[in-house]
Parts: C-alpha cells; sequence; structure tokens
C-alpha cells in the first residue's frame, strides 16, 4: 500500500548559536540576534522517516509548517530533502499560539488536505522544547498517537515501532492512520544536493490562511490558548566562582578537603 | 468554565514496575509545598492507574498525599496512551483539580498532552519553578531555547492548571505514619480497540548508579576527549561514590552510555550533594540541570567558560593533570 504521509516542521532559530539570544529589559521579549531559522533537529529525522517509508513503499510526503512568511526558505529546505509538496499556514490569527493552538491549526490544515496515513512529527522543538504538539494534533484528528519512537518498520499495512523509556523500551504494533512523535535515534536525516534543491522550486508550495482552514475561532492564535506568557528573564546563578589557582597538587588536595566538607562518603 | 469549582492540587503517581516514579513521589512533595504556601482547605489528590494500584496507597500518604484515587483495571496493566489518557481525563474532569502536576518522564510527556488536549486546558512543559504570584495567581517557570531563557507562564481562564516537571527539580517530603483517605475511581475503556497493540517492554538493567541516587556526581563535556580518559572519570566517579553524568556531545561521541546520564534540557535534572565537572564548556543546555547541585567545581581549560557562572570553585587547567591525583589522594 502507497503511503500518503503528513509531516510537521517547525523552523526555529539555529540551536548552535542559542547562546547569542539576549532579552530586552524594556519590552520583555527576547532577541534572536539575526540568528538563521533552520527545521527544527527532530523534525528533520521525522521528514527523513516519512521519505524513506516513501521510498520504499511509494506514495506522497507532505509537509506543514505554521510560521510567518519568511519561513519559505525553510520549507524549500525540507522540499529539497525530498517531500512532494508543502504547505505554510501563515496568518496573524494564529500568531502567539501556544501548543493547544498550534496543534489544532496544524490539524485543521491536515484534515483539510488529507486524508493521510500517518503523520510524523519531531518528538521536540529544539526552541520551546515543549513536546506536545505531537500528541495533540493526534488528539484533535482523534487518531491514536505515539511518541518516543527509536525504530519504526512498515510491515502488513501495521507500523511496527520501539518507544524509549527511562530503563528501556516498549514495542506498539500501531495501526494506521494515526500520529508518531520520532526521536532522534531514529534514522539519520539524508543531506540535501544542488539537483534536490534545484527540483524544491519546482514543487507546489501553497500558503493557507485562517479562512482557507475548517479552524474553530476560538482555538487559535493567542486568543485561543489557553496558556498566556508572563514575565521573560535570564536564569540568574547565585554563586561566586572562587579562582582556584595553584600547583595541581595543591588544587587536588583542595578537591579532597571539599569532597570531606560536603560530608561525601569516600 | 467556572474556575471557582476548580480546587485541589492532583498528581498523578506513574506506577513503574513495583514502585511510583521518584518523579512522581517529587511532584507529590512539591505539591505539600504550593498547599502549605495556600495556606486554606487546599488537599493533595494523587491518581494511581494500573492493576493493583492498592499496594502504593501507604506510601503515597508517606509521601504527602492526602487523598489517594485509584483506578484499578486489568485494562491498565500496561501503560498506552489512549487509555491511560482516557482514564486521566475522565479522573480529571470528575475531581476538578485547580492544578494538575504530572512527572516528565517519557510516560508523562506523552500523556500530559494528551490529557491537555481533551480537557482544553494549558499546559507548561518542563517547569524549573512553581510559585503563587502574591495576587495568588499561579506560575509556571518554562525554558526555552535550551534554557537560555526562563519565561512565566499563566493559566488564566482554563482548569485545570497543568504542568509536567522533570525528575530532580522537587524535591519529595517525607511525613512518616500519615494517613489520609482513599478512593477508587473507574470509567468505560470499552472504546478502545487495538489501533494501539503493546507487543513488547524491554527492560535494560541499569548500568551504574542512577544520578538521583549520587550524592557527588562527576560531570563530563566534550572536553574529556575520549573514551579512555572517560573511564577515569568513571573511576573517580567509584571512587567517590557517586555516577558520571554527561552533555548531549559528550553521549553522541560515544564515550558513555545512556541517555539517562545526561545532564540537562533534553535529560535529567540533577541535585547532588557535590558536582564536579571537566570539559563542560556550560551551554544553557547543560547549567539548566546542575544548576541546583549543592557545591560545584568546574575544571576547564578556557577561563570564559559559561560553566564558570554556575561554579563555587573554577580551576583553568587541563582536567588530566588533576583528577588523577585527586583519585591517588583518596585511593591512600
Amino acid at each position: 500500500m502507497a503511503l500518503n504521509i503528513a509531516v510537521c516542521v517547525k523552523p526555529v532559530p539555529d540551536s548552535k548559536h542559542f547562546d547569542k539570544i539576549t532579552i530586552d529589559p524594556v519590552t520583555k521579549t527576547w532577541n534572536r540576534c539575526g540568528i538563521p531559522m533552520v527545521i527544527s533537529d527532530l523534525d528533520k529525522h521525522a521528514l527523513e522517516a516519512a521519505l524513506s517509508l516513501r521510498d520504499k513503499f511509494l506514495g506522497k510526503v507532505t509537509v506543514f509548517t505554521m510560521a510567518p512568511e519568511t519561513t519559505k526558505e525553510n520549507l524549500l529546505e525540507a522540499l529539497g530533502m525530498g517531500a512532494d509538496e508543502a504547505f505554510l499556514l501563515s496568518d496573524r490569527a494564529f500568531a502567539g499560539a501556544d501548543t493547544l493552538a498550534t496543534s489544532h491549526t496544524l490539524a485543521a490544515a491536515i484534515k483539510k488536505t488529507g486524508p493521510y496515513d500517518l503523520v510524523i512529527t519531531g518528538n521536540e522543538s529544539d526552541d520551546g522544547s515543549t513536546g506536545q504538539v505531537s500528541a495533540q494534533i493526534g488528539e484533535w484528528l482523534k487518531l491514536p498517537h505515539i511518541m518516543n519512537v527509536i525504530s519504526l518498520e512498515y510491515k502488513d499495512e501495521v507500523l511496527h515501532l520501539n518507544s524509549i523509556t527511562e530503563d528501556g523500551s516498549i514495542g506498539y504494533e500501531l495501526k494506521l492512520p494515526a500520529v508518531i512523535g520520532v526521536t532522534r535515534k531514529v534514522n539519520k536525516p539524508r543531506f540535501i544536493n544542488v539537483m534536490g534543491m534545484m527540483k524544491a522550486k519546482t514543487k507546489p508550495l501553497t500558503i493557507l490562511k485562517a479562512e482557507d482552514l475548517p479552524v474553530d475561532k476560538d482555538h487559535i492564535g493567542l486568543s485561543g490558548s489557553p496558556t498566556q506568557p508572563g514575565d521573560i528573564y535570564s536564569p540568574q546563578s547565585g554563586r561566586k566562582a572562587e579562582y582556584l589557582e595553584g600547583t595541581p597538587e595543591e588544587i587536588a588536595q583542595r578537591i579532597v578537603l571539599e569532597l570531606r566538607k560536603a560530608g561525601i562518603t569516600l | 468554565m467556572n474556575i471557582s469549582e476548580y480546587k485541589n492540587i492532583l498528581v498523578y503517581a506513574e506506577v513503574k514496575g513495583d514502585r511510583i516514579a521518584e518523579n512522581s513521589l517529587e511532584l507529590i512533595g512539591e505539591a505539600c509545598r504550593l498547599k502549605e504556601h495556600k495556606g486554606d482547605d487546599t488537599k493533595v489528590y494523587t491518581a494511581v492507574l494500573g492493576n493493583g494500584t492498592d499496594r502504593f496507597i501507604e506510601q503515597l500518604y508517606e509521601h504527602g498525599a492526602d487523598v489517594v484515587v485509584s483506578f484499578n483495571d486489568e485494562k491498565l496493566a500496561q501503560y498506552r496512551s489512549d487509555l491511560y489518557g482516557e482514564a486521566l481525563t475522565k479522573l480529571a474532569e470528575k475531581y476538578k483539580p485547580e492544578i494538575f502536576l504530572i512527572g516528565c518522564t517519557y510516560q508523562g510527556a506523552e500523556l500530559a498532552p494528551t490529557v491537555a488536549a481533551r480537557l482544553k486546558t494549558g499546559l507548561a512543559a518542563h517547569c524549573t519553578e512553581l510559585k503563587f504570584h502574591s495576587d495568588g495567581r499561579f506560575i509556571q517557570v518554562v525554558p526555552a531555547f535550551g534554557g537560555k531563557v526562563l519565561g512565566d507562564i499563566l493559566t488564566p481562564a482554563h482548569r485545570p492548571q497543568m504542568a509536567t516537571v522533570k525528575a530532580g527539580i522537587c524535591v519529595k517530603q517525607r511525613f512518616e505514619g500519615k494517613k489520609g483517605s482513599s478512593e477508587s475511581f473507574s470509567c468505560d475503556l470499552s472504546g478502545f480497540g487495538d489501533q494501539i497493540k503493546v507487543v513488547s517492554v524491554v527492560k535494560e538493567k541499569a548500568k551504574g548508579k542512577p544520578l538521583h541516587e549520587s550524592e557527588c556526581i562527576i560531570g563530563g563535556g566534550f572536553g574529556v576527549g575520549s573514551k579512555e580518559n572517560w573511564a577515569i572519570l568513571e573511576e573517580f566517579a567509584t571512587i567517590v561514590n557517586g555516577a558520571t553524568g554527561c552533555t548531549r556531545p559528550a553521549l553522541d561521541e560515544g564515550w558513555t552510555t545512556g541517555e539517562q546520564t545526561m545532564i540537562g534540557t533534553s535529560g535529567v535534572a540533577v541535585r547532588p550533594k557535590m558536582y564536579i565537572n571537566v570539559g563542560i564548556s556550560g551551554a544553557a543546555h547543560h547549567t539548566c540541570g546542575m544548576k541546583d547541585a549543592g557545591f560545584v567545581i568546574s575544571i576547564n581549560k578556557d577561563a570564559n567558560a559559561e560553566i564558570f557562572k554556575y561554579s563555587d570553585i573554577k580551576i583553568v587547567a587541563d582536567w588530566k593533570t588533576i583528577i588523577p591525583l585527586v583519585i591517588e589522594r583518596l585511593r591512600k
């Protein structure tokens, strides 16, 4: 059976540069400081999982993003990796959405353009890292969903998954349609080549607005979000690093002393 | 929604084999702290799901539960997001808690958004702090950008106010001999077929001492350099009856095994008495997982490493010139 797969990806500031992010003390907003936007790491694994399933069983991979129109480049990247079509959900009405509103909007686009056999997302995004959108898309679509996926195989029209736990893993058989959230263990994302990038520009990339989607106005954007952001700040450390100098012997001696002072069983 | 109908604090007590997850016990302790802070007639409820849940009731009282609600059903013997999601949603609908806390274990991280979506309420993920504003509003502090930024989250008009918290953030409490009351709960789970089928549960034997049981943790990052060097840290950890913890780069290099020893936003939070770390630059990803340690000694070649901002003692040196000497002294 050919598989029709939806993949949700999130453009985020490149996590390699998170240390450059600053907070404006007056407006209480964070400043991206020109950090480039990239597809969130785990979402590339989600896309790779979809592409390998399609390459093996045929079908189609459609990518969804809810973000400002400036992130078109990131969708071109997804198309360059091999996705067949992309939808960018972009509307001022979507701005400020929390995970419940975001998942509602993505689910509406999936419903509108589907049906899909499988929806794949990264387990969590690099920026907010809430890890909530995957399961909540499943809930809005009323589909079974499994997160923390470390391996998957499609056989006899059933998805065979392993999901990580603190002390091992759980093996599942999941009937489709369903939603899954994947971890970085699941695969190694492919690189984009020049050919892929050239092809990307010929693939359909559609912008969808609120009016194009079967969304419930009470569940989109900031006003449709149960959680509201308050103050933001940088984490503070109350520690005053004492600069310990001396010969290695002296330093080692001090470390032993501190271990004793802390009451560590030696 | 009439939010004044919502009272009390509910904690989901996750069953892990024959015990309750540490993370859940910590959250019951946190719920007690929040209750005390409120100073009204708020009670701490815990919900436990599974087959044979009665054996946990005493333990839950002793960790602070005023009321234990158990849902005892063969169908709940093994966790599944659909069944547990339904059970916990129906339970929350009945008990109408003002605050609902769930541990951010792999299971909790899947269950919490499921339940929040069904209840159409707000959920704050991986909270690093829970507190009340002076006007009584509940504030959930969440990290963003790997811990570089912290933000307050409020849920003004929806209830319950849900939050997940990682292991190691809150402190468990013990109330020797405390007795509470217990209630049983059930709801119809027959509508769930076999869309999700559990075919295997693999439990790997834990290697070394768990981080949350270690009074002293030896942390290593990319600066450790090799698997052979990592063995030195392991040796050090053994001598101090502790365990080694790592950063993402050290884990990715394969020097240490097990995601469960990674400290930070995508790993665990720890609060040992002593945290000695080497070769860790101190990205926010890591520091937000170790900032609650009792005493921190950091060794790094780079005098400007971020990690020193989170340290009590700063040592600018090659750790390999120091740690073997410490081991030698401790062996004597």
